[in-house]
């Protein structure tokens, strides 16, 4: 199940690139962009966790909205490509993302879904956890009220709010910051998505219980065959949730490969300043902030050579002079974005 | 150890003594009743509210007057059908027999007198006051339903939407108000009801649109209503579950407002004389002016202060309410004030 996914790929990204205009006055043409997201393509195949890597404000956030259809992307492609369904009122074969409108989308939201990055804001302060998690089976049409009630109650047992009873009709602010994740949890994987973006979802819990949503995330996925696009600045939690991880910095992604090849091997010096911060094999432990020089910038119309430059130990002449490199294949499955590397 | 944003203030329930009456629910017990779990759940809300509204005196003094006035209006019918006969008592046809010099002051019969009609002027209060509720919760319902929706689907849609939305707006801030419906009572014959209804719609189209609508916008950019649009929910599912009832407190608020404004309205023009209603507290000092008596001096009293104290004090308490209710909406306004 491992390893890079094959050509029947579930989701196929190709030079995705969201770039936000910045205000230039009311009735002016925006002159400025922040380059969230920059020419970013990757595969993913069903039921691969692809963990996205990176420091805040990078661009993970972005280019999950932009899977999940939330924001529509400047340039690029996705495809999704998904198994024939044994049930109705799923999409099925290969659909590019920027064709799925109305109707359609409504469907695909029943198999591609999101967990939100931050469970404080991301649930409506005036709705019970039930009405939160029951949402999508709501707006789908699923079940009658019972039936909902039923699942939602199931799913909380899963994610670990027992007895559900005593949480379906507790409303956000009655919860903790773990307790939220776990509804969050709860509310995309109630609709059984066959590919979930998962937005930091356990930034928030306690050690002990990471590990225990982490595996029955895990679980979940092995056993209804979900993929994930697993968000996280954690690298240890990446190694612990994904087979491949994929290392975003200002927009780009910088370098990828298999899980322990990334960490045995890491070929982009972006990617060395952040194991070097690693020094445990334990995933659990907290880490210091990477040794690189400087702090991370807004990529606000940034100049064409390398992103990473500014910060480089290793940059030469011929980095501040060229473009930003282009990813190569340095061994099987391993993707880098460096002349040095 | 749980990390949490740092610009997040600890939310209060964290404590586990505000987990005690949240509502439970036995699963094993087959089917659980949705509705009546719902009905808790809003007691709850509206228990909660109370605790905060309570803190202000004034809040409650003035919900308090409210009451008074409303039994006031309840007990005019009561009484009209029990001990004031109607050739005497009622407030527009009646006569008072037994005085001879109209007005007459206070007597035992008469508690406040007759006006120059020989009309009782308590049974005018309270059968006015009924009139004013009608009134001013008419005009408050249509202001803060159409206010409500136009807020938000100008804060939801934007673009056009919103331009012509917000331009119309502007367009009846500029009228001015009380003039206006001195003109359109002028040139039609206005009863009660379609006073409440202009009110209303130029309310509803007006301020108070901007105002939810500026709230609305808050509203809309919150993830939650990614989240929703991520579940597949709809413009519609969006716009009324998750953005109106966001607004309803705030729209709560603003109806106190409206209920304030029409009251005083309504007695400014039945002042003018310009309102084609029976009988209401404006009126009452209508006929007061129009006979000569209000430069009496007190010598005439009761022809306008129990009319007068009326309008003010039931305006007063709407809009004492309203905003004893800005704490309950806003509640991180709480203790800055005073
Ligand atoms: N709707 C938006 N409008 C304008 N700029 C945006 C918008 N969303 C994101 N950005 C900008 O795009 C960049 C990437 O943001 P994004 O949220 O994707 O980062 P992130 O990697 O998820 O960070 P974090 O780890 O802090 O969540 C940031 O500079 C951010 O300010
Ligand atoms: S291309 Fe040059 S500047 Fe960029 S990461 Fe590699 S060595 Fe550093
Ligand atoms: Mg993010």
């Amino acid at each position: 199940m491992s390893g890079p996914a094959g050509g029947d790929a579930l989701v196929t990204v190709d030079g995705l690139t969201k770039r936000f205009p910045i205000a230039a006055g009311m009735f002016r043409k925006p002159t400025s962009f922040i380059h969230a997201v920059d020419d970013v393509s990757f595969r993913l195949g069903s039921g691969e966790s692809l963990g996205l890597v990176g420091e805040s404000g990078c661009g993970k956030t972005t280019v999950g909205k932009l899977l999940v259809k939330l924001q529509e992307p400047t340039e690029g492609s996705i495809t999704y490509r998904f198994p024939a369904p044994s049930t109705g009122g799923h999409l099925a074969g290969s659909v590019d993302a920027a064709n799925i409108k109305g109707r359609q989308l409504r469907v695909f939201r029943r198999q591609v879904q999101m967990i939100f990055q931050d469970p404080y804001e991301s649930m409506n302060p005036r709705r019970a956890v039930y009405d939160t998690i029951a949402e999508p089976l709501l707006v789908q049409g699923i079940g009658d009220v019972q039936d909902r009630l039923d699942r939602v109650s199931e799913i909380l047992n899963l994610v670990g709010l027992t007895p559900a009873g005593a949480f379906l009709f507790r409303r956000p602010h009655e919860l903790s910051g773990g307790q939220r994740q776990r509804v969050a949890i709860a509310r995309a994987l109630v609709i059984g998505p066959s590919f979930v973006v998962a937005d930091e979802p356990t930034s928030m819990l306690d050690v002990s219980s990471r590990t225990g949503i982490m595996s029955l995330m895990q679980e979940l996925a092995d056993r209804l065959g979900i993929a994930y696009l697993y968000i996280t600045h954690d690298l240890a939690v990446a190694r612990y949730m994904c087979h491949r991880i994929a290392v975003m910095y200002l927009g780009k992604i910088v370098e990828m490969a298999e899980t322990e090849e990334l960490l045995r091997n890491p070929l982009h010096p972006y990617t060395r300043a952040l194991l070097s911060a690693v020094p445990s094999p334990d995933p659990m432990r907290r880490r210091d902030p990477p040794d690189i020089l400087g702090d991370l910038s807004l990529p606000v119309d940034p100049p064409p050579r390398c992103r990473f430059y500014e910060r480089c130990p290793m940059a030469t002449d011929r980095c501040a002079a060229d473009v930003h490199p282009p990813s190569e294949e340095k061994a099987p499955g391993h993707w880098v974005a460096c002349y040095e590397a | 150890m749980i990390e949490r944003p740092p610009n997040q203030p600890p939310t209060a329930g964290e404590g586990s003594s505000l987990f005690g009456d949240v509502p439970e629910i036995d699963l094993s017990r087959g089917r659980v009743d949705l509705a009546l779990v719902r009905l808790r759940l809003a007691w709850r809300t509206l228990r909660d509210g109370w605790s905060i509204f309570v803190e202000s005196r004034i809040g409650l003094l003035s919900l308090a007057i409210i009451g008074v006035f409303a039994l006031m209006a309840f007990s005019h019918p009561l009484l009209m059908a029990t001990v004031w006969t109607p050739d005497v008592y009622d407030p527009v046809t009646g006569y008072a027999f037994d005085q001879f010099d109209h007005p007459a002051s206070p007597t035992w019969r008469h508690p406040l007198g007759t006006d120059s009609l020989g009309r009782d002027i308590l049974s005018q209060l309270l059968f006015s006051a009924r009139s004013e509720f009608i009134l001013g919760i008419t005009a408050a319902l249509v202001t803060v339903g159409i206010a409500t929706t136009v807020g938000a689907v100008a804060a939801y849609y934007g673009g056009l939407v919103d331009s012509l939305l917000m331009r119309l707006a502007d367009l009846i801030i500029a009228l001015p108000g009380i003039s206006l419906l001195i003109v359109l009572s002028a040139l039609f014959s206005l009863n009660l009801f379609y006073l409440a209804l202009i009110i209303g719609v130029l309310g509803g189209f007006g301020g108070t649109a901007i105002i939810l609508k500026s709230q609305a916008l808050s509203i809309r950019v919150k993830p939650y209503i990614e989240a929703a649009r991520a579940a597949g929910g709809g413009h519609f599912h969006v716009i009324f579950v998750h953005i109106i009832p966001n607004l309803l407190p705030l729209s709560l608020l603003y109806m106190m407002f409206t209920v304030t404004g029409a009251i005083f309205a309504e007695a400014v023009l039945s002042f003018l004389g310009l309102l084609d209603i029976r009988m209401s507290w404006g009126i009452m000092i209508h006929t007061a002016n129009v006979g000569g008596y209000l430069l009496g001096g007190t010598e005439y009293w009761w022809l306008i202060v129990p009319a007068g104290a009326s309008i003010t004090l039931l305006c007063s308490a709407f809009y004492l309410v309203g905003r004893a209710l800005d704490e309950v909406v806003n509640p991180r306004l709480r203790r800055h004030d005073g």
